[in-house]
Parts: C-alpha cells; sequence; structure tokens
C-alpha cells in the first residue's frame, strides 16, 4: 500500500504492507535507523518521533496512518555535521549514556520546547516521564532539557 | 524518492487488510461487511499494543482518520458533547472544557503519557474498555451517554449499562462510537478523580472518582466510582447510599468508606494482594472526601 509522507522536509513515497508500524517503515524503509525500537507496544517511548508536530510513539502508529502527514525524526532535528543546541546541551549535562532512549526523548524534548519553550520542570518532568531510561536517572536529562530553553526562545523570537 | 518493499522484515503485527473510508456511512459498511473481524481505528494507543501482543487478529482496520464530525468538543447548558475522535490532548488544553467539566480534565493527567495522549481518542478508550482505564470509570461516574452508529442505525446507551467485562462492551461488529455525552456540571460540585499506580502512566492498582452537590450542609446527588479494581468501572451503590443527604462528618466519611471496601473484590496480581487493592479503595476515597469538607470551591478545585 503507497504511503506518502514528509520525512525530514523531503516528500517521500513507501510501499509497505498495512501492518508496518511507522517505526519500521522509517528503519527498514527509508533506512533512517536513527529512530528507536526497544518494547515495540508503546512502553518505552524509545521510537518517539514528531507527526504533525506532535510527539507520538512510532510503534503505536501505522505506516500507513502517517499518509500524507510530516513527520520529523532525529536525522531531521540534526544540523549536518554540527549538533543542535538540545543535542549540544544532552552532551554537556552528560544526559546520555549507553544512547539507545536519547533519539527518542530528543524528539519529545524537541516537540516540548518547540511549542513551550519556558516549560518549567514539572513539565519537562511530566514529559519525560513518557520515556524509559535505565542509565542516567533522568536528572541529567532533566537538566539539559531546562537548559535548552534559551535556544528554543532566541529560535521563537527570530521568527517572522 | 521512492522506498522498496523488503523482503525479511521483523513484523511484529498480525496480518490484515486496511481501509481509509470517507464517511461514517462508508465506516459502518465496511465493518458490517467484515463478519464481525474488522475493527475501527483511529490513535490505535490501544488497539496497536494489542495487535502487537496478537491478543487482536483482525482482518481488516478501518481507519476513522478522515471521518468527518468526530473531533469536535460542544460545550452548551445540556453539557459536554465529546465526539469520539477528541484525543486526550485536545481534553487537557481545552479552557473551556476545564471549567465545564473539570473531573474531565482531571482524569486524563493519568491517562497515560504525553506522547500517547497525543493520539489516544476518548471513543477508542471507551470502545477498549480495560478495567483500569481512567475515561470508562468518568463516564459510567457521570451517568455519561455512549452514541454509537450501526448498520441498524443510531441508538445509545447509558455508560452504565455499556461495560460488560474486561475489554468487553454492549458494542456490535458492525457499530461505532461517535460521541460521549455528559451532562451540566454545577459550578459548585465537588468532586475528586484519583488514583495509585507504581509509576506515572502506569495502569491504576485501584482508582476512584466521587463527586456530590452540598445543599442544607449535606452531601447530595452523590456518585462515587472505582475503578481498576473488577472487571468493568464500578459505581458504588452503597458508598453513595452512606452518604446521601448526610453531613460530612468523619463518622459518615468512614462508614462510606467501609461501603465502598466491601463492594469491590479486586483479584491478587503482581503488584498488590486484592486486600491492599481494596484498602487503596478505600484510603484514596477518604482522602479525597476528607479534602472535600473543607467548606471552600477553591479548596475543591485544588483536589488537583
Amino acid at each position: 500500500m503507497r504511503t506518502d509522507v514528509e520525512l525530514n522536509g523531503k516528500i517521500f513515497s513507501f510501499e509497505v504492507e498495512p501492518r508496518t508500524t511507522l517505526a519500521d517503515c522509517l528503519r527498514y524503509n527509508a533506512k533512517l535507523t536513527g529512530t528507536h525500537v526497544s518494547c515495540a507496544h508503546g512502553f518505552c517511548g524509545a521510537c518517539t518521533v514528531i507527526v504533525d508536530g506532535q510527539p507520538v510513539r512510532s510503534c503505536l502508529m501505522l505506516a500507513v496512518q502517517a499518509n500524507q502527514s510530516s513527520v520529523l525524526t532525529i536525522e531531521g532535528i540534526s544540523n549536518d555535521d554540527d549538533l543542535t543546541p538540545l543535542q549540544k546541551s544532552f552532551r554537556k549535562c552528560h544526559a546520555v549514556q549507553c544512547g539507545f532512549c536519547s533519539p527518542g526523548i530528543l524528539m519529545s524534548a524537541h516537540a516540548l520546547l518547540t511549542s513551550e519553550p519556558d516549560a518549567d520542570e514539572d513539565r519537562v518532568r511530566e514529559v519525560v516521564s513518557g520515556h524509559l531510561c535505565r542509565c542516567t536517572g533522568y536528572i541529567p536529562i532533566v537538566q539539559a532539557i531546562l537548559e535548552a530553553r534559551p535556544a528554543y526562545k532566541k529560535q521563537r523570537s527570530e521568527l517572522p | 524518492m521512492a522506498g522498496q518493499s523488503e523482503g525479511a522484515k521483523p513484523m511484529k503485527l498480525p496480518k490484515f487488510d486496511y481501509a481509509c473510508p470517507a464517511t461514517i456511512e462508508q465506516a459502518v459498511a465496511l465493518l458490517a461487511g467484515a463478519d464481525g473481524t474488522a475493527r475501527p481505528i483511529s490513535g490505535g494507543q490501544s488497539l496497536m499494543p494489542m495487535l502487537a501482543f496478537r491478543l487482536l487478529q483482525p482482518s481488516l482496520l478501518v481507519d476513522l482518520r478522515h471521518v468527518p464530525g468526530l473531533a469536535t468538543i460542544t460545550i452548551n447548558n445540556d453539557g459536554v458533547h465529546l465526539g469520539a475522535k477528541v484525543r486526550w490532548c485536545d481534553i487537557e488544553t481545552s479552557a473551556a472544557l476545564k471549567v465545564a467539566h473539570p473531573i474531565l480534565t482531571a482524569a486524563v493527567r493519568y491517562i497515560a503519557h504525553h506522547q500517547i495522549r497525543t493520539r489516544g481518542t476518548i471513543g477508542g478508550s471507551i470502545a477498549h474498555a480495560d478495567p483500569a482505564a481512567e475515561m470508562p470509570c468518568v463516564a459510567v461516574l457521570c451517568d455519561a451517554e455512549i452514541e454509537i452508529v450501526g448498520s441498524a442505525g443510531k441508538r445509545k446507551i447509558p455508560a452504565t449499562s455499556f461495560f460488560k467485562g474486561p475489554l468487553m462492551t454492549a458494542l456490535q461488529p458492525d457499530e461505532l462510537i461517535t460521541g460521549i455525552r455528559f451532562l451540566a456540571w454545577p459550578a459548585g460540585r465537588r468532586w475528586a478523580f484519583e488514583e495509585f499506580a507504581r509509576r506515572r502512566g502506569d495502569f491504576a492498582l485501584a482508582g476512584i472518582g466521587v463527586f456530590f452537590d452540598v445543599r442544607d450542609d449535606k452531601a447530595t446527588n452523590v456518585h462515587i466510582a472505582a475503578f481498576g479494581v473488577g472487571d468493568t468501572p464500578l459505581r458504588l451503590a452503597n458508598a453513595e447510599a452512606a452518604l446521601n443527604n448526610r453531613p460530612l462528618t468523619d463518622a459518615v466519611i468512614k462508614g462510606c468508606c467501609q461501603a465502598a471496601r466491601e463492594a469491590v473484590d479486586p483479584r491478587d496480581n503482581t503488584h498488590g494482594s486484592s486486600a491492599y487493592r481494596r484498602g487503596l479503595v478505600d484510603y484514596l476515597l477518604g482522602e479525597s472526601l476528607r479534602r472535600l469538607t473543607v467548606n471552600s470551591s477553591k479548596a475543591c478545585a485544588n483536589a488537583h
């Protein structure tokens, strides 16, 4: 079944079985393996991507349900060879250890700070609670997201 | 760039066909034509895990994403009407709904996680009928009405007779939920919605919802329900009777909680014994009622 998706700003057309999850479509059809799959039933949050501006579990969405949608993955928020302010903040705060959960958390954080650049710690914790990380203990992750806020505020103020 | 279908890929979900109808009539016809083996899908936040675990193997998924008119929140003097495709995040972010029906907003905050509330819908949760889910309990607590359409036409079922067992409802295979109707919520109403789970977003080991209106310093129109402690959300008639038309004294609250504790019979599971979970109902209800005795609407609003 044909599925047309605007993926990281480019139009793609995928031929998938209806049972293909969006996560598998991204990894196997688009070859974008930055989206990680861990539990594959919505529990862990590792596969989180942004669909039409909202963070979603890509294992809990069929690829065909994303037809005509805009999808943003971790590959789409990076600046070629440079890290984004959010990623730099994760490095600075040591918010990444094994890295398996990081792409999903970065996507949730990116969606959050894009729409709510003033998010307070409670709000950040609430959003991060949708992700499992078995390394960091979450504190550096929360810190990294909070420290990335000025960059998103600046970005927003520069919008036309 | 054209993607290609690959040979060897992990296939978690069972095989099914997929249709994306443009009208509700087409959706119902597709369900009716599949002899009970089709399922509607919208957010899919309960259905997809069911498929991943292969607890369901439908022949056809009927995606409602292009069916118009099901995603509206309507608030008027009669109450609140939520279209079946209203998502949790729509409820969470509706300032008007927080005023018009505050217990809805409060309950949604307990549902799963932010990244699931962006897709999960109220109709999907009601149709899925998980005994530990929040919204079926709110519907039963508030005497909501479930609006349904099927091959035989439209019908309405009170939430109190909609849930038949774990993941079992009064819905026929060719029927769809189109909306949920809640009665108007008086401004001074006192209420609480509480649950206990081991982590935020986990299924509740026990949860309660309660509301009442105060008249002459007495609790009237008492509604109490519990979830996560039976096969369906439960209205606790004896607990309601123990509180109705009485002042909220310590003794009355104690009697009400005792009646609630005796009315539920949760199963033992790995996360808590039956006695522990029964105790949770008692505790959550008692704490809520004691908070609601404070005679100010602000304290009431701060229940959350």
